[in-house]
């Protein structure tokens, strides 16, 4: 069957690669442009680990066929900071609140909780949980998680702060 | 799992998709939000050589409200579109609710709600809202278009009227009366992420003397498809409300419902919380009726 060409842009990189259209695009963002932070876990939609974002929405990558996002802007989570040197202010909260341990699920927790402070930069606790009700981890319990987003949330707004 | 081999086709029309739908007839798919659709062909559940995606096609993602017409939703409305909306929520917050707790943030960022009605699970988290709601779907071939019922549209597991070459286009919802009240609350035992156990959606209006009028009652995840409650609602219907009426229509919803015992739940637990939800479903719906606005 022939393989179709498609134009992407990710964190910025317009990209045309040509590719078989059964494949999802967690596995061309990691197997043909080699960005290897989104991760394949369960690999149907439940574990959170592939998510990205496509024209600013969170999705499961795994069960995005990657011809579905020809024409549309994809972020990774190779792509939230501002250069490769620096961390973008959520990853600065999951590095010091200790929210990352493995590290396996850590990039799809921040491009969820990317996605939540967009849409609601003040979130409360409950919030931030039902926001990451997509992503699973197994290693921190999750409280270190919230606790990052939250604070994340703060160094996004830091006029807010004291509220 | 052997990886399955297909077409994608991205029509911009849907004169282009009915075309498409028709040249592949052998072997096609509609694809849409595919949190469903990608996942039984990667099982080999379903098989296709051909899908016709709907993400291009113009104007469908569309949901509009209006005071004459009420609510239609595109094939293309995503879940988490559906339940953010301000109309939605306003005259029609039972679906909203639904669209909210159902699945997770990303799964709702991609799902459809028509495709959640046309893969026509038995437990569909939107159909028992809709159901109550007078909900119909508008299918289109290339001969026309047609409106169907929601209540007509689900014929048993994974079976609808669709006919191969129909495309469900949108769904419409007509606008509720004034002093109207609406409620869905479902239960699962691993909290929004699994798929509903029970689920019980409620709508009713109240008339100038306080008398309940077009209440319908719809369950999810307790009969081959969800199914609406019509010995509990004719109970109700042109009744005044009063709390023993009320615990007497949520035992009459038990009766419509057909349980079997599953992973998620014995048939005994599902009846016995039918009779729970369905009173506290009630009971919210007049409570918001009553409290004048929804």
């Amino acid at each position: 069957m022939a393989k179709q060409t498609i134009e992407i842009t990710v964190n910025g990189d317009r990209y045309e690669v040509a590719i078989d259209p059964w494949r999802s695009l967690a596995e061309v963002l990691r197997e043909d442009l080699r960005l290897t932070g989104t991760k394949i876990g369960c690999n149907q939609g439940d574990c959170g680990a592939c998510t990205v974002l496509i024209n600013g929405r969170s999705v499961s990558s795994c069960l995005t066929l990657a011809v579905e996002a020809h024409q549309r802007e994809v972020t990774t989570i190779e792509g939230l900071a501002k250069t490769p040197q620096e961390l973008h202010p959520i990853q600065e909260a999951f590095v010091e609140k200790g929210a990352v341990q493995c590290g396996f699920c850590t990039g799809g927790m921040i491009m969820s909780a990317k996605h939540l402070l967009d849409k609601n930069p003040q979130p409360t606790e409950l919030e931030i949980r039902q926001g990451l009700s997509g992503n699973l981890c197994r290693c921190t319990g999750y409280n270190k998680i919230v606790e990052a987003i939250g604070d994340a949330a703060r160094r996004l707004n830091p006029a807010k702060e004291g509220q | 799992m052997a990886t399955p081999h297909f077409t994608v086709h991205q029509p911009a029309t849907l004169e282009e998709a009915l075309d498409l739908l028709g040249r592949h007839r052998a072997s096609v798919k509609l694809l849409a939000g595919g949190t469903d659709l990608i996942m039984k062909l990667r099982a080999g559940a379903t098989s296709a050589d051909h899908l016709v995606s709907l993400n291009r096609v113009g104007g469908l993602n569309r949901i509009n409200y209006q005071d004459e017409d009420g609510l239609v939703l595109g094939a293309g409305a995503r879940i988490s579109d559906v339940a953010a909306h301000p109309e939605v929520r306003k005259h029609y917050p039972a679906l909203a609710h639904a669209c909210s707790v159902m699945a997770t943030t990303q799964i709702r960022n991609m799902g459809t709600v028509a495709g959640n009605l046309a893969n026509a699970a038995p437990s569909a988290d939107t159909a028992a809202p809709l159901l109550a709601y007078r909900g119909s779907v508008v299918l289109v071939e290339r001969g026309g278009r047609r409106q169907v019922k929601l209540e007509e549209f689900f014929k048993g597991p994974g079976l609808t009227v669709l006919e191969p070459m129909e495309i469900l286009e949108a769904i419409r919802v007509p606008v509720p009366p004034n002093r109207a009240g609406s409620c869905y609350l479902r239960l699962s035992a691993r909290s929004q992420v699994d798929i509903a156990a029970v689920g019980v959606a409620g709508f009713l209006a109240l008339d100038l003397d306080g008398c309940m009028m077009g209440v319908r009652l719809a369950l999810a995840s307790v009969a081959p498809t969800p199914v609406r409650c019509p010995e509990a609602e004719a109970l109700l219907e042109g009744q005044r409300p009063d709390p023993q009426l009320l615990a007497r229509a949520a035992v009459a919803c038990v009766r419509a419902a057909r349980p079997i015992d599953d992973v998620r739940a014995t048939a005994n637990y599902r009846r016995a919380m039918v009779q729970v939800l369905a009173g506290r479903v009630l009971q919210k719906s007049l409570a918001m009726a009553q409290g004048g606005a929804q």
